[in-house]
């Protein structure tokens, strides 16, 4: 029983930390229907910034995530200024062919630089270890995690729902040239949410190089699961990617502890029979747009 | 656009063969004998080729975008692979048909899954099968051999006349037949009515649909073809490597795919052949120049093709050859443009 509250502990704390990864994919995808499969490029540029101002510049662990955040975020604005946004017009194809070109030169540059094995964050001591509740253990760095994450849903529901800019993002989402008839900066907006989006994902990055693991093919090896998140949650709300990233997180850690030779297969066949049942996601909106 | 009729004559006219096509083919037939010591890579480029003319019919022709390819070409090399390692079928020519065949079925059960939906969910789709597929290999690796893949696969002489050698000339020759007959059959193919209601099912399904076309089941067929294609491509990888691994599966497969399809253009069956070779020459250009590193530079190379603009790019390749074909046949020649490339 208590094995049972663990894993699901565990499992709430990989989904929440998975929607921190990918809820920027959410907006990019989601919202301005732009196939960004580079997402995971700027989780791991976050995780490497982190690592090396921990680990090689004895930075405090704390410090070091708002500037992963930043530093991702910086460079989602450069890229999308100079790249992304020449590309929101094309052919899903072409999006698609681009972003698979980032990630490849963003693998083989990391490898370059950092070489090619994982990379380990030196957390402070606090985190380390994990504390019984009831006889649950539960992880003092899982614990960390689902309280950042946790805030940090929050606060992303508060700024889209209740903010200015939020109603102005909702608003260049459903009709971007109404938006702009109506005074709304479109392209500003849209800089603005893609490049707050990657320093998210860096923020997750950073954060996931304990649990995931950090190495030049984070970007390969999460695509997919980022990209779960975004078509099975739909595009509608943040809750619809926020539930899907726990339904992910949990069925992932109890599929690899109950049936741990099925593995990876679970989720693959989950997100098809989502796909197939529902092609919008299981919160999606009915109408394509 | 034209009168009907006129088109029906456009379209005749890129049916027959045109001399610059034969003087394709002769060429590569002569590559075969002019060096000796590349059957290697010479193998691997058509076995390429193969692979990205399976694309080539469901994106160039049909508009599905596809991410998963791998999961047909990983079919079709594990299939040989058993089958020659068991003992099932020896004859390798006959081999590669039943592999194919088994890829075609693996096709035309997921075909229905791939149709519903836009462009996103076929997306994921395609991807996903492909993953589980891998998943699958990893876990019954008491018949894939898992990550060490099959090993010890012996191949008999083809028709039962031609020995595989360690030069790898039978697989060369071998291979470039197999590639020359599938590509006959998906000339004719294209050239079809068939083909033809496929690019107006690709240009645009709501009108397609009007017009009378089955749209459903004619994505079906093209996309259940396009997996036997890719199904040989891949048994010819296990059989004239005599190996079989996971990386069959590989997303990087898949992406690569996608590459030789944009450099060599979409839409007009040799993107694909002129594609795989580029492709392959950029490959061992950028292993020479850094052995470890090269995928960056594959990655620039997908990043300015898009940034440029395909179609752009496709015209200015194709300038010299185009102006080449007007000079000796005269303005009214069908040239070799890439059409409704920038579609």
């Amino acid at each position: 029983m208590t094995s049972v509250l663990t894993n699901l502990f565990d499992g709430v704390a990989y989904g929440m930390l998975l929607f921190v990864l990918a809820c920027g994919l959410a907006v990019t995808l989601g919202l301005m229907n732009f196939v960004n499969l580079a997402h995971g490029a700027f989780a791991m540029a976050g995780g490497y910034i982190c690592a090396i101002l921990v680990n090689s510049h004895g930075w405090p662990f704390f410090a070091g995530l708002p500037l992963a955040f930043v530093g991702s975020g910086l460079i989602g604005a450069a890229l999308e200024r100079a790249l992304y946004r020449h590309l929101y017009t094309r052919s899903h194809l072409d999006q698609v062919l681009f972003s698979i070109g980032l990630v490849f030169m963003s693998v083989a540059a990391v490898d370059y630089f950092m070489g090619s094995s994982r990379v380990f964050i030196n957390l402070p001591s606090a985190l380390e270890g994990q504390f019984d509740v009831f006889g649950v253990g539960i992880g003092r760095y899982r614990l960390m995690i689902v309280v950042i994450c946790g805030l940090l849903t929050a606060l992303l529901q508060l700024i889209l729902a209740k903010t200015r800019f939020g109603s102005r993002l909702r608003a260049a989402v459903d009709d971007p040239r109404a938006a702009s008839g109506l005074g709304i900066n479109v392209p500003q907006v849209f800089a603005f949410t893609f490049a707050f989006g990657c320093g998210l994902a860096g923020l997750g990055g950073a954060l996931s190089a304990e649990i995931l693991g950090l190495d030049p093919y984070f970007p390969l090896k999460f695509m997919i699961y980022f990209l779960i998140v975004v078509t099975v949650g739909g595009s509608s709300s943040i809750t619809g990617p926020f539930l899907a990233s726990l339904l992910l997180g949990i069925g992932d850690v109890a599929g690899k502890y109950y049936v741990p030779k099925m593995g990876p297969f679970v989720i693959y066949t989950i997100m098809i029979v989502i796909l197939i049942w529902r092609p919008n996601g299981l919160f999606g909106r009915t109408a394509a747009r | 656009m034209t009168a009907p009729s006129d088109i029906g004559r456009i379209a005749k006219a890129h049916a027959n063969w045109h001399w610059s096509e034969i003087a394709f083919w002769v060429l590569a037939l002569a590559c075969g004998f002019l060096f000796p010591s590349r059957y290697l890579i010479m193998t691997d480029i058509v076995r390429l080729a193969l692979f990205a003319l399976s694309l080539d019919l469901i994106l160039g022709y049909a508009g599905i975008v596809s991410l998963g390819h791998a999961a047909f070409f990983g079919i079709g090399a594990y299939s040989a692979g058993l089958l020659a390692l068991h003992g099932v079928v020896t004859q390798p020519a006959l081999a590669l048909v039943v592999a194919g065949l088994a890829a075609t079925v693996v096709g035309f059960l997921t075909s229905f899954l791939v149709i519903r939906g836009v462009d996103l969910t076929r997306l994921m789709v395609t991807l996903g099968i492909a993953l589980l597929l891998e998943a699958l290999a990893e876990r019954y690796s008491n018949i894939t051999g898992g990550t060490d893949g099959l090993q010890g696969i012996e191949m008999e002489p083809v028709l039962g006349l031609f020995q595989f050698d360690l030069y790898g000339k039978t697989g060369f020759f071998y291979a470039l037949a197999v590639l020359f007959i599938l590509f006959l059959v998906a000339r004719r193919v294209v050239h079809s009515p068939f083909g033809l209601s496929l690019r107006a099912i690709k240009n645009n399904p709501l009108r397609a649909a009007a017009i009378g076309v089955p749209v459903n089941r004619r994505l079906i067929a093209i996309y259940t073809m396009a997996a036997f294609y890719a199904g040989i491509a891949g048994a010819l990888f296990t059989q004239t490597t005599q190996l079989a691994s996971l990386d069959v599966f590989a997303f990087e497969r898949s992406a690569d795919l996608m590459l030789v399809l944009v450099i060599g253009g979409t839409g007009y069956l040799y993107g694909g052949l002129i594609g795989a070779v580029v492709f392959k020459m950029l490959q061992e250009l950028f292993q020479i120049i850094t052995p470890q590193y090269w995928l960056f530079w594959i990655g620039l190379v997908l990043v300015v093709i898009v940034l440029v603009g395909r179609a752009r790019l496709h015209r200015w390749v194709l300038f010299v050859p185009n102006l080449v074909i007007r000079q000796f046949g005269g303005q009214k020649t069908a040239v070799a443009v890439p059409e409704s490339d920038a579609s």
